[in-house]
């Protein structure tokens, strides 16, 4: 169709873009701003959103409100219940757990946040390139086939036993993981977005498929990337806190939820403290996470309420 | 009906060749020599030709792989390094402690699921319903470790219930099936709820109630039947990520299954035992898939392929 169409002159494509522009300014400003009101009246963004503003604001804050330092041993004061001067008690070395659960959420939030960047930027990537360009899509989908064929876990240990153990290889095996899911949704609306008028409008002004893409597929499937990412953010953290708690993510003495649980294992008997409050942490950024992406889904999305 | 099984076979031989290319390819990347690790550092150099000879490693890699292929479709998956049976014995031994967990786990998480969603979508905006979705969503956030820990602590410490881990039959098994349930009776739940709710709107419920009929044999003869096709979908999905989480839920029970085996595998660099746990679980969550696919047209007789 594009091919038949007459080819217009620069002054002459440049001559409405602009109308066009101011009204889906203005459209687009109506919708974001509906959006936010939808977001600010709906009760589990709102409760999500303050879980998680306490949690990365204690995290952020962890040098000034921690009462301990995060390190230093004192075997005197091992084992010690909740209470006193330890408000979450004391590890084996006589570290104080709620220092450690401060400095941890800054290990465990950038956990989640490395992953997701990394898998939402080449997910974004590969699944506009799947639903614009159909030759591509066969191969692109074959290999996240493949990559589905493995639970997350599963696949995110596997992916270890190839780069070794560690924190940041546990952030590569997790963002890796995670990819699938962004290029199968982001390749689902970008699919429907396709046929409909406005881009085959664009296209047969000419305008290339990189500016297409970019300024007109993007901004239309933006509302559910934000979505999976929310909700993709609260199941990294959980696969890299369980990476760490097998042992293969995070390694003590770094303070991570995970491995702090882990290390909590071995004495549950005399000292339940040691696993059970670092992972109420990670039970409750989780939690954050998903309530306010299911705030989002019904603000973005009411249909799907 | 037979046309869709074949093309879904098709499908998924081509997935499960991916799967063996990337594993195969994945294990291959992992650095350091297995030789190596087999002779010990001091080898000679005539023992280390030998070796590689021996295990086909001396031959390109799509040589390599094309063995592989064929010893694996003859049941050979290789021999572990650490335990010198093969792997195929391995998983004989373990795989009915792991499958058992993960059967359990979906017959708890199931039925939990399902009458939490059944009472919240009856129940609708009532406080019921919003407890039995804040219970389902504590269920997805909570990391199955963090829950395995604190069952242990409360009925294995607290009131010697339970074993704190081992297996010496069914009654070890309980536990570990009550942690990883919870986690997938909070996403049944919720699927099933939205599910009922829509069922419930429909013109044959509002006749069935308006015919005087009883609200139990109306919801579970009329509505749940109707609702049960993607909470089917979910519950077949729920055992592929069932058997992945039993890895972590294995090392913190200390069964012997596959999850267990599997992390002492990549943390001895077991790459033969690895590579054959990864392949059989990756396997099994495709045919579980598959399965699921078919029996949606039992569970709907509108569902025809």
């Amino acid at each position: 169709m594009s091919s038949s169409a007459p080819k217009l002159t620069d002054s002459e494509t440049k001559f409405n873009p602009p109308q066009n522009n101011r009204d889906s300014e203005v459209k687009s400003k109506t919708y974001w701003s509906l959006v936010g009101k939808r977001i600010i009246t709906n009760k589990s963004a709102v409760s999500g959103a303050c879980i998680l503003l306490f949690f990365v604001s204690i995290s952020l804050l962890a040098p000034w409100i921690a009462p301990h330092s995060v390190d230093v041993m004192n075997f005197e004061q091992r084992f010690l219940p909740p209470g006193g001067q330890h408000l979450l008690g004391t590890d084996d070395f006589g570290r104080d757990i709620f220092s450690r659960i401060l400095y941890g959420g800054r290990v465990s939030l950038m956990m989640g946040l490395v992953a997701v960047l990394i898998a939402g930027v080449i997910g974004v990537i590969l699944g506009m390139i799947s639903g614009y360009y159909r030759r591509f899509d066969i191969y692109i989908m074959q290999v996240m086939d493949i990559l589905l064929a493995f639970p997350s876990l599963l696949l995110a240990i596997a992916i270890i036993a190839v780069l070794g153990v560690g924190l940041t290889n546990a952030m590569i095996a997790v963002a890796i993981s995670a990819i699938p899911s962004y290029v199968r949704v982001v390749r689902g609306s970008v699919l429907s977005i396709r046929e409909k008028e406005y881009i085959e409008a664009v296209k047969a002004l000419g305008v290339s498929d990189f500016k297409i893409i970019l300024k007109h597929v993007f901004p239309n499937v933006l509302s559910p990337i934000i979505v999976l990412s929310s909700l993709q953010f609260g199941t990294s953290i959980l696969v890299a806190a369980a990476l760490s708690f097998l042992g293969l993510g995070a390694q003590p003495p770094t303070p991570e939820w995970g491995s702090m649980a882990y290390v909590g294992k071995a004495f549950l008997g005399q000292a339940w403290w040691m696993s059970l409050f670092p992972g109420l942490a990670i039970m409750l950024v989780v939690l954050g996470f998903n309530l306010l992406g299911d705030g989002l889904r019904d603000a973005l999305d009411p249909r799907q309420k | 009906m037979s046309k869709y099984i074949l093309n879904r076979t098709f499908s998924m031989v081509v997935t499960l060749i991916g799967v063996s290319i990337l594993v195969f390819l994945m294990m291959h990347l992992i650095p350091g020599d297995p030789v190596t690790y087999i002779l010990g550092d001091f080898a000679s150099e005539e023992a280390i030709v030998e070796m590689k000879s021996t295990l086909g490693l001396d031959q390109p890699l799509f040589i390599q792989y094309i063995d592989y292929i064929k010893n694996v479709l003859q049941g050979d998956l290789g021999t572990s390094y650490i335990t010198g049976l093969t792997v195929i014995e391995e998983i004989t031994a373990r795989f009915p402690i792991t499958v058992q967990l993960a059967l359990y786990s979906l017959i708890i998480g199931s039925v939990v699921g399902i009458l939490m969603g059944i009472l919240a979508a009856v129940k609708q905006n009532t406080i019921f319903d919003q407890l039995a979705m804040v219970i389902s969503l504590i269920g997805i956030s909570a990391p199955g470790f963090w829950i395995a820990l604190f069952l242990i602590w409360i009925f294995s410490y607290q009131f010697s219930v339970f074993p704190i881990s081992g297996y010496q039959g069914f009654y070890s098994l309980i536990l570990p099936s009550i942690t990883l349930g919870l986690g997938s009776a909070g996403n049944i739940a919720r699927m099933t709820r939205s599910s009922m709710l829509e069922v419930i709107k429909q013109d044959f419920m509002r006749t069935a109630q308006a015919k005087g009929l009883a609200m139990i044999p109306m919801i579970f003869k009329h509505a749940l039947q109707n609702a049960m096709i993607p909470v089917i979908t979910l519950i077949g999905l729920q055992f592929g990520f069932l058997l992945a989480g039993a890895v972590v839920i294995e090392t913190v029970f200390a069964l012997p299954g596959l999850g267990s085996f599997s992390i002492e595998a990549i943390t001895k660099r077991d790459l033969p035992t690895v590579q054959g746990l990864v392949l059989f679980m990756a396997f099994l969550f495709i045919i579980t898939n598959m399965i699921v696919d078919l029996v949606y047209s039992l569970v709907d007789p509108r569902i025809k392929y």
